[in-house]
Order: structure tokens, then sequence, then C-alpha cells
């Protein structure tokens, strides 16, 4: 337990650290790495959580599929590649107060709501097999649903990036 | 719910069948037929209408054979039992907890309207045939009707209220589709609009009414009968087990009412359905009269022990439902005498009609209700199908009574039998078949103990009398006019006032027609006198003058109020119920059937008294409907022929009729009170507010003060200005422009702002949850 | 372990995740804003899921990092569209919408 528990806080440090420079660096390709580091973090809070399929699959599809994406996005609109001066609106200081707002908001709710209950200790980690025995049992219209929500991702996204 | 074989083993064996076990093949065969008219309709011999009439009429045969089924089974059980609905269901869709079924229930209040709806759509359909002949959207208006009959026919046999709404939504978005089927007049379209906005108020009700009735019933329903809380077998059964909370089920029953009223036309949501009437002449008379418009009342006849319950029927002297029917019978029949559109008077009788149904209802009177729904739907299909049919051959697409109309009498000697036959079974004229279903209802408003009701039935009968009158002498009787006479200028619709129905390609078809009025051709008169010859001859179906030997309906179609015990084994799905009965003193101790020991046993209906017939009542309403129809023929006489001094101009000459009669051509202002007073109040704040909060807080900190200065005086002067000067700007499309001229400022486009803006509503709202619960 | 170091985790996430989007301008930016919140959400309903030792936690978060690959695939579709149209993908730049 003492492990995951520093395993815990280097990963959230990091994590953290990792998601202020995203939201706040002056280079587009910057931001991208930096979003990775968060992203492999949430796959690491994952197993921590006992969720493996979670985490294999965050690791698969976030940083595999969608980082490079990002980062082709970022290269056919051709932003520098170097840091640019004007990244930030004029509602910058409008978001700090929302953000911390909520965060207050949030952790007036937690303390109070959750205290100092404690994780099961001796979690056991959920197989692909339960997941899988979720999603094509109770959980299969959503599937559906989303199956279709894939399909019209594909075709709108072909539609809206063909040149014509 | 597999009752049926383990009962029949107890049990007297109850009859069944193929056609009534395979009774929901009848809305699927016209949604088969829809999907195929919309796909290949226009590449077919007949445009696809052929298609459409083809699965009518299957539906009506497979309907006519479970009908038939169903009145073999009900003979086939003993007087004292209970006639087990034939329940087939099957899983639809499950998600999360929640099982929502798809299936059938069968009985004889669902299998009578079934017949009602199968047999209206297909003589309507082949009306249509010949009405519509050369519309440019004749495809489509097929197709249309085809999936209303499938949606009507799907929620009349629903086993589960999720069905019945996904029937019932089907019916409200056809409406809306065939009263704007001829969109291109401003008109029409707006009467779809407002159509669908007012029957959409009172649809909330109807899904607070399913969810409410859902989560209170659903554990009771499990536990006792294993099915889930959407089944309407098991929230009947629940709401007679005595379980229920009493404030659930009343506010229950309000809100489904209120979907009711929406649907049905009922006071004060009814000014949709006359509006309704700028839809093509068989849509008018199909949804808009006989069929879709009782929807409501079915709903009310199919839940019927939630209304039992909650509203406290026959428990006191007056109820929602018997209210609200009796307002609506006098004040549409009141409005029925200032039209001068042939469809709006029928429009308007239709929403009385309505009144008498819910009046029924709501007076215990279940039987004669039903059997209302059933007679009506006939006498009124016919009159509606005759004023198309004056309008198509006689009086050049007007419905304009006084302009257009007038000693039609000899020109169409068909139309007009089938008419005054009609007529005189809507004033409840013996022996024709409103008699014996209306008058069933006041005689048994009364006998309930709710004679204030009765009284006005009665007042009902009169104005209804009344008003036919007036209709039928301006149309048939009297010097021709107009239209009617061969002097309408022909190739210029727009001489014509209040002509619905015309548009561009009936001018196409007319050119070949012989000019003037004459009598309509066969596709026109057949539907109609079949019509005229049911409206004549269906009353006898129930005919309690004659004794207990001639009311088959109510053996047919009344649930009987048995007490069924039923236990349930524990074991698989495939495990059957044994079922019971209780010795016939044990019902008759019981006043509603059932309440009194839950545990016991289960019931399905509540128990209902029928008033004996006596003959004297009998006379005295029928002396009532002969002095309207006198007063009114003299008075019609006097003043649209004979243009008495006395009487022509009353109105102008004496202040309180002439009041009277601004009221009434102004319906009530009760379109006023929606569209300016309640729309306006609401909508007005809501500008107002948003342009304070903009102007005060946002714009504070965003912009210049001179800029908003300078917009506070320009709305200033478009809103405060211009409605000093004109107390009422009249139009929605101003009211628009100003909600959008104020919240135009938070309407920078810039997406930033947008997200700051959601994001502090939310924190905000959060902080304020948080600090309220902590 | 704490339930709540999970959740403030997510929390703070969020928060940040939120300042992403209303604080910046390039729309590329604006979508990995939007990213760590969905994953921050994603942390909230997997703790959930060991919390109260059910599985449809981790179906939801499946579904969610499908659904955030799709949005992403549409969402970069649309800021290239708009670059090709207008040669900028600062979202300041798109008032069209200006009512």
């Amino acid at each position: 337990m003492i492990a995951q528990n520093i395993g815990f806080w280097i990963i959230a440090i990091v994590m953290i650290g990792a998601a202020l420079r995203v939201v706040t660096t002056n280079n587009v390709v910057h931001a991208a790495l930096w979003l990775v580091v968060v992203l492999a973090g949430a796959a690491a809070q994952y197993i921590l959580l006992a969720a493996e399929f979670v985490a294999v699959t965050q690791v698969l599809v976030y940083i595999g599929a969608v980082m490079v994406l990002f980062l082709f996005g970022t290269m056919l609109t051709r932003a520098r590649i170097g840091a640019e001066s004007d990244l930030n609106n004029s509602y910058k200081k409008l978001g700090i107060p929302v953000g911390l707002v909520m965060l207050v908001a949030m952790g007036l709710a937690l303390t109070d709501s959750f205290g100092d209950e404690k994780l099961p200790e001796s979690a056991k980690v959920v197989s692909t097999q339960e997941i899988s025995d979720q999603i094509f049992g109770p959980y299969l219209l959503p599937f559906w649903a989303l199956s279709f929500v894939l399909l019209a991702a594909v075709v709108g996204a072909i539609v809206l990036a063909r040149k014509d | 719910m597999s009752l049926l074989a383990s009962e029949s083993e107890i049990l007297a064996p109850l009859a069944s069948g193929w056609f009534l076990e395979h009774a929901w093949l009848i809305p699927v065969v016209p949604a088969i037929a829809f999907a195929l008219i919309i796909l290949i309709g226009k590449r077919l011999p007949m445009k696809g209408s052929e298609l459409g009439v083809l699965s009518m009429i299957s539906s009506l045969v497979l309907a006519a054979g479970a009908g038939y089924q169903w009145i073999q089974r009900t003979n086939s059980a003993t007087e004292e039992q209970f006639v087990e609905p034939v329940i087939r269901s099957w899983s639809w869709w499950r998600s999360g907890g929640f099982d929502f079924g798809i299936g059938q229930h069968i009985d004889g209040l669902s299998i009578l309207v079934l017949i009602v709806v199968a047999f209206i759509s297909t003589l309507v359909q082949i009306y249509s045939l010949e009405y519509l002949r050369g519309d440019r959207r004749y495809t489509h208006f097929f197709a249309a009707l085809t999936l209303f009959s499938g949606g009507m026919l799907a929620m009349v046999l629903a086993d589960n209220m999720m069905l019945f709404l996904l029937g019932w939504e089907i019916m409200g978005l056809c409406s809306f589709m065939l009263i704007g089927h001829w969109w291109e007049e401003d008109a029409n379209s707006r009467a779809a609009l407002k159509a669908f906005f007012t029957v959409r108020t009172g649809d909330v009700g109807l899904l607070v009414g399913i969810s409410m009735l859902y989560f209170s019933a659903n554990d009771w329903t499990q536990e006792h009968l294993g099915v889930s809380g959407f089944s309407i077998r098991g929230i009947s059964a629940w709401a007679l087990s005595g379980a229920p909370n009493s404030t659930v089920i009343t506010i229950a029953a309000v809100a489904l009412f209120i979907a009711c009223i929406g649907k049905s036309g009922q006071f004060p949501l009814h000014t949709w359905l006359p509006d309704a009437m700028a839809g093509p002449t068989p849509v008018s008379s199909l949804l808009h009269s006989s069929t879709m418009v009782v929807a409501g009342v079915y709903l009310v006849a199919r839940l019927y022990p939630v209304f039992f319950v909650g509203l406290d029927i026959l428990g006191s002297g007056g109820n929602l439902i018997v209210v609200i029917g009796g307002i609506t019978i006098v004040i549409s029949a009141a409005l029925a005498f200032v039209q001068n559109d042939i469809k709006r008077v029928l429009a308007y009788s239709t929403v009385s009609q309505l009144g008498y149904m819910m009046l029924g209802l709501g007076a215990g009177a279940w039987l004669p209700a039903v059997f209302h729904i059933f007679t009506h739907a006939f006498f009124k299909a016919c009159l509606f199908l005759g004023a198309g049919s004056i309008s198509h051959s006689a009086s050049h697409h007007s419905f304009d009574m006084k302009r257009d109309m007038g000693g039609l009498r000899k020109v169409m000697p068909i139309t007009f039998t089938t008419w005054i036959i009609s007529t005189l079974a809507l004033c409840g004229v013996f022996p024709f078949s409103g008699f014996f279903s209306k008058d069933e209802i006041i005689d048994n408003v009364g006998h309930n103990g709710y004679n204030l009701f009765m009284i006005i039935g009665l007042i009902g009968a009169f104005m209804t009398a009344a008003y036919m009158t007036r209709a039928t002498y301006l149309t048939f009787f009297g010097e021709p006019r107009g239209a009617s006479a061969g002097h309408a200028d022909h190739g210029d619709t727009n001489d014509t006032h209040n002509s619905h129905d015309a548009n561009a390609s009936h001018d196409a078809h007319d050119v070949e027609q012989s000019h003037g009025p004459h009598e309509s051709g066969l596709l026109i008169t057949i539907p109609l006198i079949i019509l005229s010859v049911l409206a004549l001859s269906s009353g006898f179906l129930n005919a309690t003058p004659f004794g207990e030997s001639w009311e088959r309906m109510k053996l047919w179609v009344e649930p009987r109020s048995v007490e069924v015990v039923e236990e349930t084994h524990l074991g698989g799905p495939g495990e059957s119920l044994i079922i019971n009965l209780p010795s016939a003193e044990e019902v008759h101790s019981k006043s509603v059937c059932g309440s009194a020991q839950p545990e016991t046993g289960i019931c399905y209906a509540p128990q209902l008294n029928h008033a004996p017939f006596k003959w004297l009542k009998a006379m005295m309403s029928m002396a009532i409907v002969f002095l309207g129809i006198a007063i009114s023929w003299i008075l019609s006489t006097l003043l649209f022929t004979k243009r008495a001094p006395r009487l022509v101009g009353l109105t102008q000459r004496v202040k309180i009729l002439g009041f009277g009669h601004k009221l009434l051509v102004n319906k009530y202002y009760l379109d006023v009170l929606y569209e300016k007073v309640i729309v306006r109040s609401i909508a007005y704040p809501v500008a107002r507010a948003a342009y304070w909060f903009n102007q005060n807080i946002l714009d504070g900190i965003l912009h210049a003060i001179a800029n908003s200065t300078r917009k506070i005086s320009g709305w200033v002067y478009k809103n405060v200005d211009q409605l000093i000067v004109d107390g009422t700007v009249n139009n929605s499309a101003t009211l628009t422009k100003s909600l959008g001229t104020a919240a135009q400022p938070t309407q920078s486009g810039k997406v930033s702002q947008y997200a700051a803006l959601l994001f502090s509503a939310a924190a905000v709202a959060a902080l304020v949850l948080v600090i309220i619960n902590t | 372990m704490f339930v709540n170091q999970f959740l403030f985790l997510g929390a703070i996430l969020f928060c940040i995740g939120v300042y992403g989007v209303v604080a910046r301008k390039n729309a590329v930016l604006m979508l990995m804003s939007i990213e760590i919140i969905l994953n921050s959400v994603n942390i909230n309903l997997l703790t959930f899921a060991l919390r109260n030792s059910s599985t449809d936690g981790h179906v939801f978060a499946l579904y969610i990092i499908a659904v955030a690959a799709a949005e992403v695939g549409v969402g970069l579709g649309l800021v290239l569209l708009v670059y090709r149209n207008k040669k900028t993908i600062s979202i300041d730049d798109l008032s069209e919408m200006r009512g």
C-alpha cells in the first residue's frame, strides 16, 4: 500500500504539473508533448485503480491515435514550431477565478461526502472478460449507439476535411 | 405472462384463435406499407395509393377476424368469469435495469377501437383516391395517412405505456404533416404548428404521468404479476389493489388527463382542433373527428382504474374529468353557432361530442362513453366526408356555408340523404346510433349522482340539435348562393372565402369537370353510403331500450369486475400462474372490486353500475332535441331566407346579444389569451431579464457605458414606444425580433466568451448547491 | 489509499482543463484542454468503480475514450476546414455567429 501511495503522489504531481504546462505553454508542439505526459499519467492511475483494460485502451487510443491526430492537426495548420506570443485570448483573466471557484465547490463537496473514506484494500483487478460481459450484456444498447457515433464521426471527418 | 394456458386447464376454457394471438400484425401491415410507399410509391401505377388502401384493407380483415374471435371468447366465458385479455409481450430493448416491452393487449375495448380505426381508415383512403386526385404530394399524403393508421393501431393495442406513447407521438407527427399538407398557404402551416404545439403542451402530462406510474407501480407489479410498471394491465391492477398512495395516483391521473385535454381537444386546449380543419377534408374526417382525437378518451378508458381511484369517480359529486367534459360540451356547442365554415361547425361539434365522452368516463359511465366513440366515429366521419363532397363537387372548394352553399338537396341527393341520417344520429334521434350512446351517457351521468352535469348534457343535446339544423339549413335548403348557384368565378379561387382546399392542382383537374354543382363520383359516394348505413344501424349493437339481450356491447366490451386470485409460483419465466375465482357473494360485497382486501386477489376493472332504461327519460331528451331542431329551423328560415327585419342585425342592435356574439366570434378570446397574454407575459420578462443581466452585469464589465446607453434608448424606442403607440403588438415576429435584439450583445460569436459564461454559471450554481447542502 | 485523493486529482485536472478551454485562443489547444477534462472524468468513474466494486464505471470509461476519439477526429476536421477557409485557427477571429 505504501508503494502504491508513493506512486500515486509522484504521478499525480507530475500530471498536475504537465496539465498546467499544457494550458500555459506558448508552444503548440510542447503543449501536445505535455499532454502525452498527462495522458500517460492517467493511464498509470487507472492501473492503480485496478482497471487494466481501460489503461491499455488509454495508451492505445489516446497516446497512440489521438496524439498523432493532434500533431497532424498542428502540422497541417502550419503552427510555428517554436514559441508564439498570442495563444491566449482576452478571457484569460476570467478563466482563473472560474477554475478556482469550481475547485472550491468540488473540494467542499468532496471533503463533505467522502472525508477520509478508504478504497478497498485488496482490490481485484477487473478482467477484460468481465468488462466485455458488461458491454455486450446490459450495456449493449449504448454500445450500439456508440458505434453509430463513431461511424458518423468517421463520415463527418472525411466530409469536413475533404477538398472540393 | 402465459396466463392463458393454465387458466384454461382450471376454469371454463376461453376460446382463443389465430387472429387474437396475432393481433400485433394489425399495425405492422400499415407500417410496412408506409415504408414501401416512401421508397417505391412514386414509381407505382397509382403512385403508392394502392399500397395504402391494400394495407388498410388487410388491417381491417385482421381486425375483423380478431373481433369475431373475441366475441367467441366472451361467449365461451361464464357470466361471472373474468374474460382474460389476450396479452403477448416481448422485450423491445433494455438498458440500465429498465426493460421496455413491446406487445399486444387485446380486450373488448382495444378490439372495438381497432375495428373502428381500420374501418374508417379504409373508407377515407378510398375516398381520398378521388378527392386528392392530381395533388402534387399525392404519394406523401397516402404515406402519412398510412403511417397515421399504423401509429394509431399500435397505440390502441399497446400492452405497455411506452408503446402507447410511441403510437401517440406518431399520431401527433402525422397530424402535423397532414394539417400542413398544403403548406404553401401560410394559414395551413400556422394551423399545423398550432396543433402540434398545443397538443405538445398536453403531452408533457403524458410523460409525467407515465413516469410517475412506473416508479410507483413497478415494485408492486413486479412482485404480484411479474410485469414491469409500464404494463397497462399491471398498472390497472395496481391502481385497484389499494396499494397506491392516494396523492401519487391523483397527481398521476391529473397529469395523464392533461395529455387527454390536449389530444382530445378539451377545454381549455381545444383551440387547435377547429384550426386543424385547414388540412384536406379526408384528414379532418379521419384524424380530427373520428379517430386521432378520441385517443385521449381512449387513454382514460384504457387506464380507467387509475382515473377511477385517482380522481375518486363515483365517490364525490364532481371531479376534474366531469367538469372539463361539461364545460367543453357547452362552450364548443355555443361556438358552433357563429361559424360560417361548414367544417368548423363540424369541428366544434366534434369537440363537444368528445366532451360527452369525457363526461361519461368521468361520471362512471364507461360503457356508454366507449360506445359513443364507436357510433360517433361513423356519423362524424360521414358528416365530414359529406362536407368534402359538397366542396369537391358543388361549391368549388369553398366551405363557406353563407356564401357558397344553399339549396343543394336537389343536386346532391346522395350527399343530402347521408348528411341527414348522420345529422339525426349526431343529434341523438331515436333510432339512429347517436341516441343509443349519447342518451345512455346522459342517463348514466344522472344515475351516478352527477345531476348538474346531466342537465349540462341535456343543454348540450339541445344546442347540438340547434346548430346542426342551422348548418343543414344553410347548406341544403334555401336559395343557392355563390359557387353552388353556379356564378362563382371559375379559375379564381381567391374569390372564395376560407377556401382551405383551394390550390393550383385542384384548379387543374377542375377544368375537366362540368361547371356548376353536381353529385360526386362513386369513390366519394360509396364511403358516404356505407358510413350512413352504419350511422343508422350501429346503435343497435347496444340497444338498451330493447332489454338485456340487445346489450351485446356490454357483454363483449365491458370488462367484468371480478376479482381474480393469482398466485405466482417461484420459478423461471416459463412458470405459469394459477387463477381462482372468488364466489359470487364475495364479489358483490365490495363496491370497488379488490380494493378492500388487496392481499386476496387482483382486480382489473372497477365495479360500475348501469342506469336502468326508462322510456320516459328518453322521451324527455327526445323532446328537447326536437325542440332544438324546431326552434333552430324556424329561426334559420326567418333569418336566412325571409330575412325577417326583426331578426336580421339583432346582434348589432341589442347590446348584450352583440357582446355574446362578439365573444363567440372571437372564440372566448382564448387564442388572444394564449398568443398575446401568456406567451408575451412569459417571453417579455425573459427578454427583459436577459437584457437587464446583459446591460448591468456583462456590458458593465466588458463594454463601454456609452454603447449600452445607446442600446437602452434603442430598446426603449423599439419596445416601450411601440407598446404605448399601439398597445397590442400583434404578431410574434415583433416579439422574436425584440427578444433577439435584447439578447444580441451576449451573442458575440466568440466561443471563448460562451465557454467562460457557461463555466462561470456552472461554477456559481455548483457552489450554491454545495453551500446549501453542507 | 483514500477515495478522495483520486477524486481531488480528478477535480484539479478538471479545473485546469476548464481554464484551458476559457483561456486558449488556438483551436487545437482548446481541444487538448477538452481532452484533459475528459480524462479527469475517467479517473472519477474508475475510482467509483473500485469503491463500489462494480464494472459499470469501466464500461463508461471505455465509452468516453471512444467518444473522445470521435470528438478529436471531427474537431480536428473542423479546425482544418477553418484553416483552409480563413488561414487562421484563432478562435477569436471566428465570430460569424454573432447575433
